[in-house]
């Protein structure tokens, strides 16, 4: 019965705020997480707009597009913050999104312009290892290991795309070869980031994919310089997370001020320690220590949204084939 | 049985059947609708099949393999701490999948116990890692129940029985074929299909011990099918595959199957008969095999979530705080269905009705859901039906396991008292009330703890369709990791474990308190 006192309370605080217009942002789960940047930024944005923003989460970037396009038209949201350029291509041919007035100097490594999608933070790809391992320096080297690591699935995890990604950019035609050598040192295949990243912690494998910026965690949150990626020659894939206006919402002039509210310094001063991503912009107060101190790797890879959508198939053959030997 | 004294089961029984088939066939209905209507696979998926039949077969048979002599040990011995026991060795398969693995690796993984004591005796590691440990993981889970389900067997044998059979000296291999066997003949079929079915549609187990691609199995496909290639069809396609495979494994075990009378006995409490010697070393070797099997990963879990226990964020106990709600619900949802459908199944003379319960359990959560998605969100805000699907669906996969304890128990109840009772004019609600319900006691109580404890640790399709304050404790946990948070979500894995267990309990209790 206390859920029925819930849900009668939640019915008058929103008849109490009655006249505030809603702003509804479908986003991946992590973000709305009490440990994510939601409700700081739901905090920062409801100051200022006078309105009621509210989050709806669902899963992963991958299965806040599935959503998107079980609802069509009829969706709910106003604004879809979260999906990545991989995911970008998929979501622009729904037709759902509307275009963007941003002009801003963003400030990641490489030149960013998409008139539907808006970035907001963005990451390198790593294997995270302990400080003590021997480091490889490549995938060739690490190929050439005895490392055991483990990585996740690119069919139901967005790093486990990046990975693939990765590992395509930056060897074409012999990615094959790639990962053949890496099939023996795949411990497992995990469904997403935090099983994987938890099997690393636990001791069971000596690296895991994740982000450049996880080192910063643990320098950050836990004072701990025993966790460090391993920086390759080849260079790293990029992860770009955006955000777009849906282009049925019922609030379209407050979702344009979202998307700007989300590139000033309100959002982007949230994002380093709370989605431990590096902000698209950063912010005036600079980036927090543990960012600072971080390696830049050589080479940022990335390829353009449709170029990702065009090869993910043949990418994803050749890693099913390689590791099904 | 014209004059079958249970007359809510006769049209209610039915119902509840009809209820559930029209759940699960209008959600895979709007799935294949909204995906063009055509069904298709894509090149991968045969090999999925292959991989998902395989891997639940071999689960399934070492599961209850193992599980008769444990339940045949712990039948005919007595010892203090048995009923203890007993309760503890079902730990493992209420725990939710993703805390019973990281126990699991904790014991078995490269770092884990057994890997530091063969390295230490200088032997070589063992991999938990590929399709054995898949199906390793799926023998900690189904283990307990396939023990359990027979266990209940042997204890439901009168205890004259033994006695007669111990005063005439009768030998162990004649008890065996007088006794034991045809309670192995009725019971083990149908633990069989039951752990192949909840083997069909293993996920997270396959993910994260599987090793790689080559364990894929049906539901993970099904999963991609909805998240990667949002290809509707082929998620339908392969859902219905999934169906298919449970309802024939449910045809072998239950319609083949014919099911066998039993003696009326006198319903004292078991005393325990058993050949000494050699075979009671034999049973002690087993019963503590099985313990350190099944609970060292348990131990693994208190010792790592422990220290984080008690400084668990606030969020974390607000989510158990609306997961016990939703157990509560669920059980409330499954005891009405699984009820008079126990009536109508044990009334007839096949259990064609207990299929049906077992598709249940057989139909993705994730078509489920997304098909309900589909046909609530043209027409209302499905984040406000959170609470009635969550509990349905938690309600649909407890069933079989509810129907698998009723159906016996009630087969009993209707050949002992259904004329009596029916002479004496104790009839529908009456019969229920004075007859059925108390004699049934034990196995409410164990299908209602089991529902609670499961609903409690299940993540399914709330992930789907809960607006983001009503976060139940697997999500939360979820949540914690996903925030690199492993010390605390180590806590709330605990902390889960510990809810799930009590509220079996509390249940299971219940159930034994009236003897």
């Amino acid at each position: 019965m206390k859920h029925l006192l819930t849900i009668a309370a939640t019915l008058a605080a929103t008849t109490a705020l009655g006249d505030a217009p809603v702003l509804t942002v479908y986003t991946y789960d992590s973000f709305v997480s009490d440990w994510g940047p939601g409700p700081q930024v739901e905090a920062a944005f409801e100051a200022t707009c006078g309105c009621d923003l509210q989050f709806v989460a669902a899963g992963d970037g991958a299965a806040l597009l599935s959503r998107l396009r079980l609802e069509g038209a009829r969706t709910a949201a106003d604004i879809v913050l979260g999906l990545d350029t991989n995911l970008t291509a998929a979501a622009a041919e729904t037709g759902l999104f509307a275009p963007h007035s941003l002009d801003v100097a963003y400030d990641l490594p490489v030149a960013f312009n998409d008139p539907l999608f808006v970035p907001f933070d963005w990451g390198y790809f790593a294997f995270m290892m302990n400080a003590d391992a021997e480091m490889p320096d490549s995938m060739t080297a690490l190929a050439a290991s005895d490392l055991k690591i483990v990585i996740q699935d690119p069919r139901s995890s967005t790093p486990g795309l990046g990975l693939l990604m990765w590992v395509k950019t930056a060897y074409g035609e012999d990615a094959p070869t790639i990962w053949s050598g890496l099939a023996d040192n795949v411990l497992t295949v995990t469904k997403g980031w935090s099983e994987a990243y938890g099997l690393f912690l636990e001791g069971e494998a000596d690296a895991v994919l994740s982000y450049t910026t996880s080192q910063a965690y643990h320098a950050i949150a836990e004072n701990d310089d025993s966790r460090v990626f391993a920086p390759f020659s080849e260079g790293h894939y990029m992860q770009i997370e955006v955000a777009g206006k849906v282009a049925g919402s019922d609030q379209p002039e407050l979702a344009d001020a979202f998307l700007a509210f989300m590139v000033s310094d309100g959002f982007q001063s949230v994002i380093p320690t709370t989605n431990w991503m590096y902000p698209a912009v950063t912010p005036s107060t600079g980036l927090p220590q543990g960012y600072a101190a971080l390696p830049l790797p050589d080479k940022a890879l990335i390829l353009p949204a449709a170029e990702a959508a065009a090869i993910r198939d043949e990418a994803l053959e050749e890693w099913l084939t390689a590791l099904s030997q | 049985m014209a004059d079958s004294p249970v007359a809510i089961g006769r049209l209610a029984g039915p119902a509840a059947a009809l209820f559930i088939a029209l759940l699960i066939g209008s959600a895979f209905a709007a799935v294949l609708w909204r995906g063009g209507g055509d069904l298709s696979l894509g090149p991968s998926d045969v090999a999925a099949l292959r991989f998902t039949v395989l891997q639940a077969l071999a689960s399934a048979a070492i599961s209850v393999a193992l599980a008769i002599p444990i339940a045949r040990a712990l039948a005919r011995r007595s010892f203090p701490g048995r009923a203890l026991l007993v309760t503890l060795l079902g730990a493992p398969f209420i725990l939710p999948v993703i805390v019973a693995v990281l126990g699991l690796i904790a014991v078995f993984g490269r770092a884990g116990w057994a890997n530091v004591a063969l390295g230490a005796a200088g032997l070589p590691p063992l991999s938990i890692y590929g399709a054995h440990g898949v199906v390793l993981a799926h023998v900690f889970f189904n283990l307990p129940l396939a023990t359990r389900l027979i266990l209940q067997g042997w204890d439901a044998v009168p205890a004259e029985r033994f006695r007669l059979a111990s005063a005439l000296g009768l030998p162990p291999r004649t008890v065996f074929a007088v006794l034991e066997w045809p309670i192995l003949a009725r019971i083990v079929p149908g633990a069989f299909a039951l752990v192949f079915a909840v083997c069909l549609t293993s996920f997270a187990v396959a993910l994260i011990l599987g090793g790689g691609p080559r364990a894929t199995t049906l539901e993970l496909a099904i999963y991609e099918a909805f998240r990667f290639e949002f290809d509707l069809s082929r998620a339908a396609s392969l859902s219905l595959i999934q169906l298919a495979l449970a309802s024939v494994a449910a045809a072998l075990a239950l319609w083949l199957v014919p099911v066998l009378p039993r003696a009326p006995g006198l319903g004292r409490a078991p005393q325990r008969f058993a050949p000494g010697g050699w075979r009671r070393i034999a049973d002690a070797g087993i019963i503590t095999l099985a313990a350190a099997f099944l609970l060292l990963p348990i131990a693994a879990l208190i010792l790592r979530g422990a220290p984080a226990l008690l400084s668990l964020p606030a969020p974390v106990w607000q989510a158990a705080g609306t997961s016990v709600q939703i157990a509560a619900l669920s059980t409330a949802v499954m005891l009405a269905l699984a009820l008079p459908m126990t009536a109508g199944i044990a009334s007839a003379r096949s259990g064609q009705a207990e299929a049906v319960g077992l598709l249940g359990l057989a139909a993705s959560p994730l078509t489920i859901g997304t098909g309900w998605f589909i046909l609530l969100h043209p027409r209302t805000d499905p984040a406000a039906w959170t609470l009635v699907i969550t509990a349905t669906v938690n309600a649909m996969m407890a069933l079989p396991f509810a129907l698998r304890t009723l159906v016996p128990a009630m087969r009993d109840v209707l050949a002992n008292h259904a004329r009596l009772a029916a002479s004496l004019g104790v009839v529908g609600p009456r019969f229920w009330g004075v007859v059925a319900l108390p004699l049934l006691r034990p196995q409410i109580g164990f299908a209602a703890g089991l529902c609670a404890a499961l609903s409690i640790g299940d993540l399914g399709v709330v992930a789907l369709f809960a607006a983001p304050d009503q976060a139940t404790l697997p999500l939360q946990m979820a949540r914690l990791m996903g925030a690199y948070r492993m010390e605390a979500a180590a806590g709330a894995a605990l902390l889960l474990m510990v809810l799930a267990f009590t509220a079996f309990w509390v249940f299971d209790r219940w159930g034994r308190a009236s003897a």
